[in-house]
């Protein structure tokens, strides 16, 4: 991703470059203009409507607070690999509050539930100094079967639960329209032009029937952003991912700051979970996170530690399973998207005169091209294996310019400076 | 005797923790422990039992050596669960559309089992090698991306035509690919034979993995290179151990060992790949792999011991408790052996330095005198 999107951004016009923000504009309009052009030709409608995108919107949320949770917690040192526990901790306690009391102690519950885990995973591997990676493989069963068990005792005697499911919440959370914006574009949507149409479709999508935890959610990107980059604490906890030793000799609590960081990774994953129940299926089900928790994990992964990367990963994961939920159709126009994306690129690295990339780029633009002349639709599958595959060739092409912190997934021992 | 003693001192306190854990939810949804664990104890002691705790020991043993091959070099393969999968099926798919002479079909079963365990888990190798690309991220995707692979491959070619659409499967092995059962085994020890369920006769190849992982490891230059590249990486390149060689190799014992876990359900009780076919081998392997500390008779003891928790289990249903009680005590199990293992090493650490503290004090006054 991170190669893909500084390609596109130094390919408009290099004196924006100065420019953040007019570059991320830009961007973004070309991905909708890109997005239009093929929807155009192709015969599909989907790619662009309101309907879509509010799905996407969503699908995104969950995997995304995963990933900032995994993100909080790698950024002090510390490797997650128990957010999916974490995550179905909170889909349990979000169904059971939201089944006792109410939806946004649903919330609350599940807030709670995930962190529990992330305390369990802190003490083992900070206090403790187990390895990471075992710790969370132990949290992942743990989970999984301790909500099992919970279910079996709490839902079984219940209509409408079972040992598998609870039964239905109280009440959803309340939803609503950005007043005006909504209105507007979804009127504007309806008017067919190319591309206004198209980006209004988006807007449109992104801004009616929002549910307040949705807006929660997506508000936890700029705050986590401005915690861990503009605080003295966020400072700290990032240097104890950094440099642990270094960071002790200076006076940081490394031990505290790595709790802090795994006990939140914990909360937003369990926020997550709640945010599956409340928001979209009402319901706890035995297995709703369905490895919503690893894809969480590739979605930080793809976004570089970084919280506004981890939102582009997921939206973008998001958006590729509200396709398939919704039109399969579309996900086939997609694959001339990809193609499009990759010739152009090629275009670019050729008079840059970056090859051995080039070349790269260029066959597989090919390849999707004639695979999408060639099929009809994509089988469901590859849809959903094509997260997983696409932060695979994000780690294997831009290893260079990934780069995750440095004392991320070592050991520390307090005092063991060498 | 004492480092026996030492090496189960940490998995016996977590045994003892995790019944007390699980002993303590029982007692909170108003159930006796005493009872529940009296149930499991008696129900488990009939041969059927041994037979179904065998069987259901065995791919977790194989899985938990994958795993420990890994870590013999600090390498993660947590990719087993997509490994053997992928592999269970292909070799559920080759053996029922072919019928050969018995050795040999069992034979081509085994093969294609450990070659595309073997490609599943050279690509994480191989993008670790060639792109630095960890094996515990690659893995994980592998995994999701092994599983959309099944379902595909299962839906579209794989699966038997005459068979239910309802749980897909592919083509039963026919009788040149099945393995006997070790039923007289319990007749020839002088025990009653198991009823309704057999012991499987691939129960021999989880010996032959064990032995083959205890030869490679502690009885060839391989092995000594693995250990010596996962206690001291710097010093075993100084040695002349190629780091990039030793990843892959490493990668693809791992994946060829994974791919045999599945074939305890084909050669089992499914006899072929289907929907349902057992999950979550992988993960509960590197359970079993660290519980028995990556030693091949530990591993065996800790593969035993879930497949006694998987079995016994099912008696506490009728019991009226909830039997997911014991996938709270594997979890549990696990996280308190690594953190039983990391207070021992402390509390010896302690020791040798106390010792050594005294041997140098001791050194020092008798030279003084």
């Amino acid at each position: 991703m991170t190669d893909v999107r500084s390609e596109i951004e130094t390919s408009s016009a290099p004196a924006w470059a100065a420019n953040r923000w007019l570059r991320l504009t830009s961007m973004i309009l070309g991905g909708v203009l890109l997005l239009a052009v093929v929807q155009s030709v192709s015969d599909t409608s989907e790619l662009t409507t309101s309907g879509t995108w509010a799905a996407a919107l969503r699908l995104s949320v969950p995997i995304m607070l995963a990933g900032l949770g995994g993100m909080f917690s790698e950024r002090s040192g510390i490797v997650n690999i128990g957010l999916e526990g974490m995550m179905i901790a909170g889909t349990w306690f979000g169904a059971w509050a939201g089944w006792s009391y109410g939806p946004w102690q649903g919330v609350l519950f599940g807030v709670a539930g995930g962190a529990v885990f992330g305390l369990i995973h802190a003490i083992a591997t900070v206090t403790f100094a187990v390895d990471h990676i075992v710790s969370g493989v132990a949290i992942n069963i743990l989970a999984a079967g301790s909500m099992r068990f919970l279910s079996v005792v709490t839902y079984t005697p219940e209509s409408g639960g079972g040992a598998t499911q609870s039964p239905g919440i109280k009440s959803q959370i309340a939803t609503f329209d950005v007043p005006v914006i909504s209105d507007f574009f979804n009127w504007l949507e309806a008017k067919r032009i190319f591309f206004v149409s198209d980006a209004s479709g988006i807007i449109a999508g992104l801004t009616s029937n929002l549910s307040w935890l949705t807006v929660i959610g997506l508000a936890i990107v700029p705050v986590s952003w401005w915690v861990l980059w503009r605080t003295a604490w966020g400072l700290r906890l990032r240097s104890c991912g950094e440099n642990p030793y270094a960071a002790e000799s200076l006076g940081v609590p490394v031990l505290r700051m790595k709790y802090y960081g795994v006990v939140i990774s914990g909360a937003l994953a369990g926020l997550g979970g709640a945010y599956l129940v409340v928001v979209q299926a009402g319901i706890y089900r035995e297995g709703m996170t369905a490895g919503r928790g690893f894809l969480g994990l590739a979605a930080m992964i793809f976004g570089n530690w970084n919280p506004v990367g981890t939102m582009v990963g997921s939206t973008l994961f998001g958006y590729a399973d509200a396709l398939r939920l919704r039109q399969n159709e579309a996900v086939h126009a997609l694959l001339l998207a990809v193609a499009i994306v990759l010739i152009v690129l090629a275009v670019w690295s050729a008079a840059r005169r970056r090859y051995t990339p080039a070349i790269f780029e260029g066959i597989f633009g090919v390849l999707f091209f004639v695979w999408y002349i060639t099929t009809d639709s994509v089988p469901s599958q590859v849809v959903a294996a094509t997260p997983y595959l696409v932060t695979l060739l994000v780690l294997a092409m831009a290893t260079q310019r990934l780069r995750m912190p440095a004392a991320d997934g070592l050991r520390y021992r307090k005092g063991e400076a060498v | 005797m004492r480092r026996v003693l030492l090496a189960s001192l940490a998995p016996i306190s977590a045994i003892v923790f995790s019944l007390i854990v699980a002993s303590i939810a029982l007692m909170l949804v108003g159930r006796s422990p005493i009872t529940a664990f009296g149930a499991m104890w008696d129900f488990a002691r009939t041969s059927t039992s041994v037979a179904s705790m065998i069987n259901r020991a065995v791919p977790l043993y194989i899985s938990a050596v994958a795993v420990a091959v890994g870590f013999q070099m600090g390498l993660f393969n947590i990719g087993v669960e997509g490994q053997y999968l992928l592999a269970a099926l292909f070799a559920g798919w080759v053996g029922g559309n072919i019928v050969l002479w018995a050795p040999l079909h069992i034979a081509v079963i085994l093969a294609v089992a450990i070659i595309v365990g073997m490609v599943w888990s050279g690509i994480a190798g191989a993008l670790k090698v060639t792109r630095g690309v960890h094996e515990v991220i690659s893995t994980i995707m592998l995994n999701f991306i092994g599983f959309s692979v099944i379902a595909f491959l299962l839906l579209n070619y794989f699966k038997d035509p005459n068979g239910s659409s309802l749980n897909l499967a592919t083509p039963p092995l026919p009788p040149s690919g099945q393995l006997p059962n070790l039923n007289w085994l319990f007749g020839a020890l002088g025990f009653s034979e198991p009823r309704g369920i057999d012991l499987h006769g691939f129960a021999v190849f989880a010996i032959v993995v064990g032995v083959f992982y205890y030869l490679l490891v502690w009885r060839t230059r391989f092995g000594y290179e693995l250990r010596a590249s996962g206690i001291n990486p710097g010093a075993a390149r100084m040695a002349g151990v190629n780091p990039n060689r030793m990843i892959m190799n490493t990668m693809l014992i791992s994946g060829g060992v994974a791919g045999l876990v599945g074939l305890a359900a084909v050669f089992g009780n499914l006899q072929s790949y289907t929907q349902d076919f057992p999950r979550n081998l992988g993960f509960n392997g590197i359970a079993v792999a660290l519980l028995g500390r990556n030693h091949p008779v530990g591993m065996a003891l800790g593969a035993l011991l879930f497949g006694f928790m998987d079995r016994s289990a099912l008696i506490l249903d009728l019991k009226d408790t909830p039997k997911e009680v014991v996938t709270i005590m594997q979890g549990v199990v696990v996280l308190a052996v690594v953190i039983a293992y990391e207070v021992v090493n402390r509390f010896i650490e302690r020791l040798e330095i106390r010792s050594a503290a005294e041997a140098t004090r001791e050194a020092v006054e008798g030279a003084a005198a």
